[in-house]
């Protein structure tokens, strides 16, 4: 035990690729377990897989137009942001219009950017798209430009929920009463929302689109299990999204497993163990 | 109980008439020359319809300052969309409503709402003061809540009979706790009007017991409008009833045996009057004090 924290803190002090990964995931994990957890409250975890899965959309014509056009800053990670804000837009639009077929209407969003980002990477010029890098993700492809952007976009996040963050309990609790006293439920569910596809563009490199909504979401409904109030599963959501990262890495560094689902298999283990443990408590 | 007070109207509703502008207007200053109007809420000729169903028909009340006036009546007949139409989140399809001498829209942070508890998750991560803060929402821009705000919230839990409980999940609380939690965030609001929604609706008799105490020390202080189907809240709290059921019957309290008879007969005046009004276009019935 003590040669593998050895191996491994030795292999962050001299492998940059594993030092990026490690900052990339504990600086995320404050981004994941704050709006995960105001997700998870808010219920609306199947809305963060639709923009997660419609992020593909944005990324395939990214490629395809910086490869078509000769577009070089046109970088996927900038496909991704506007993918996921033109689908919070279009969702927001949507749950808020059509209340009644808001299931249908994400689906179809869902399949829709799914299906737009494939046909697009498949018509992209030049060598063929490494789709795997996307849909799993890669942490170990992590450069240090990749921890600034992450953290600069992770303090955006947590300045915006922690100015409006009374505003945003309210409207998850009693949007009724919240639009009484003068609170936009509306422009409030629109930051929320957004603040989720910020979230999910984060974490599209170290868990790609289909696992990242898991790990945003996993972490916080752990912590909700033992916690009742929401700035201590906030606190939960991230100490577990941070120890599923570093114990991912560690050991898919250790025992040479893919990173990305192995981190998220270890989010979907210490949900299921939270089962176990407050029902032992119980 | 009440369903058999004013029982719902099930023949076809007439078709609505068109929106009008020309009723006189509403809440003069009293002959005192006084700045406040002498009726808080004030409604004549009100109309509302979900699409082509009606609800409201020509519906006219006042309440007058200082009044507990309970709105009774069944489910279906109109109760919450009177409330919501008081709030200012539905609009009329006719007639007019003033609050305060305002429109619903612009008088909401003058009422303090109390929405039935029963409607919330209980499992939200969420503690008693938080939720008091609510309403002091509107004087929160960014960030934390003023140690005002903390203040008036904490004075408000505190005239609910829940002073330290600021701390307590709403998880935690009971049904008759939990009520009287949002009872205290409408008077965080500091309102001058308190509307109520069946607040005593799925909680027990020994919680009502507490609920009811803590509402009759309110109605000294302030306006309240209560909508519940709880004739013993009624008579507890109430001075007086507003049966609706797509028109209204107000009666005083306490009632006596003479105006329970009328009330229970009232299902036969709403039929008749309907059928009169559908036959000659006659809009009476309302306001019978």
């Amino acid at each position: 035990m003590t040669d593998f924290f050895a191996d491994f803190i030795d292999a962050v002090k001299t492998v940059p690729l594993i030092r990026y990964a490690l900052l990339a995931g504990i600086v995320s994990s404050l981004t994941f377990g704050v709006v995960g957890s105001l997700v998870v409250v808010r219920q609306i975890g199947y809305v963060a897989s639709a923009i997660a899965h419609s992020i593909l959309g944005g990324i395939g014509a990214s490629v395809y137009y910086s490869r078509v056009y000769d577009l070089p800053w046109l970088t996927p990670m900038l496909g991704a942001i506007a993918a996921s804000l033109l689908s919070v837009a279009v969702i927001g639009w949507a749950t808020l219009k059509f209340k009644e077929r808001e299931d249908t209407i994400i689906g179809a969003i869902w399949a829709a950017g799914m299906a737009a980002g494939l046909l697009f990477l498949h018509y992209a010029p030049g060598k063929a798209v490494n789709l795997e890098s996307f849909i799993f993700g890669n942490i170990l492809l992590t450069s240090k430009s990749d921890v600034i952007a992450t953290l600069i976009l992770g303090v955006i996040v947590m300045s915006l929920v922690a100015l409006f963050y009374h505003k945003l309990v309210a409207v998850s609790f009693d949007e009724e009463f919240a639009g009484l006293r003068g609170v936009s439920s509306k422009a409030y569910y629109f930051l929320l929302l957004t603040l989720t596809a910020l979230s999910v563009v984060l974490m599209v490199r170290v868990a790609g689109l289909i696992l990242s909504q898991a790990l945003l979401i996993l972490p916080a409904a752990t912590a909700s299990r033992f916690s009742r109030s929401l700035w201590a599963i906030m606190a939960g959501a991230v100490a577990i999204t941070a120890l599923a990262n570093t114990a991912g890495l560690a050991l898919s560094y250790q025992y040479d497993i893919p990173t990305g689902p192995f981190i998220v298999f270890l989010a979907v283990v210490f949900y299921a163990l939270s089962f176990l443990l407050r029902r032992k408590r119980a | 109980m009440s369903s058999r007070i004013c029982e719902r109207s099930r023949r076809p509703s007439p078709k609505l008439p068109e929106r009008t502008d020309t009723l006189p207007p509403l809440n003069p200053l009293d002959p005192a020359g006084a700045p406040h109007p002498p009726h808080l809420i004030e409604c004549r000729g009100l109309s509302f319809a979900y699409g082509r169903s009606r609800v409201l028909d020509d519906v006219s009340f006042a309440v007058h300052r200082g009044e507990s006036l309970c709105v009774i009546g069944p489910n279906g007949g109109g109760k919450s969309t009177l409330a919501k139409l008081v709030l200012g989140l539905l609009e009329p399809t006719a007639g007019q409503l003033t609050v305060l001498g305002k429109s619903p829209r612009e008088a909401r942070t003058a009422l303090g709402y109390v929405p039935q508890a029963m409607r919330f998750d209980p499992q939200f991560p969420i503690a008693a003061l938080d939720i008091v803060l609510m309403g002091r929402l509107n004087h929160l821009k960014v960030g934390a809540f003023s140690k005002k705000c903390r203040e008036i919230a904490r004075a408000a839990l505190d005239e609910v009979g829940l002073s330290g409980y600021e701390k307590r999940p709403f998880s935690d609380l009971s049904g008759g706790e939990r009520q009287r939690v949002m009872v205290a965030r409408a008077l965080a609001c500091e309102p001058e009007i308190l509307l109520l929604d069946e607040p005593t609706a799925n909680i027990d008799l020994s919680i009502e017991a507490q609920l009811l105490e803590t509402l009759a020390a309110l109605r000294h202080r302030m306006t309240i409008l209560m909508i519940t189907h709880d004739l013993d809240l009624v008579s507890s709290i109430g001075d007086s009833v507003l049966c609706v059921n797509h028109r209204v019957h107000r009666h005083s309290l306490p009632l006596s045996g003479e105006t329970i008879k009328e009330i229970y007969s009232s299902r036969r005046r709403l039929e008749h009057d309907r059928r009169a009004r559908d036959q000659h276009g006659d809009p009476c019935l309302c306001d019978h004090d």
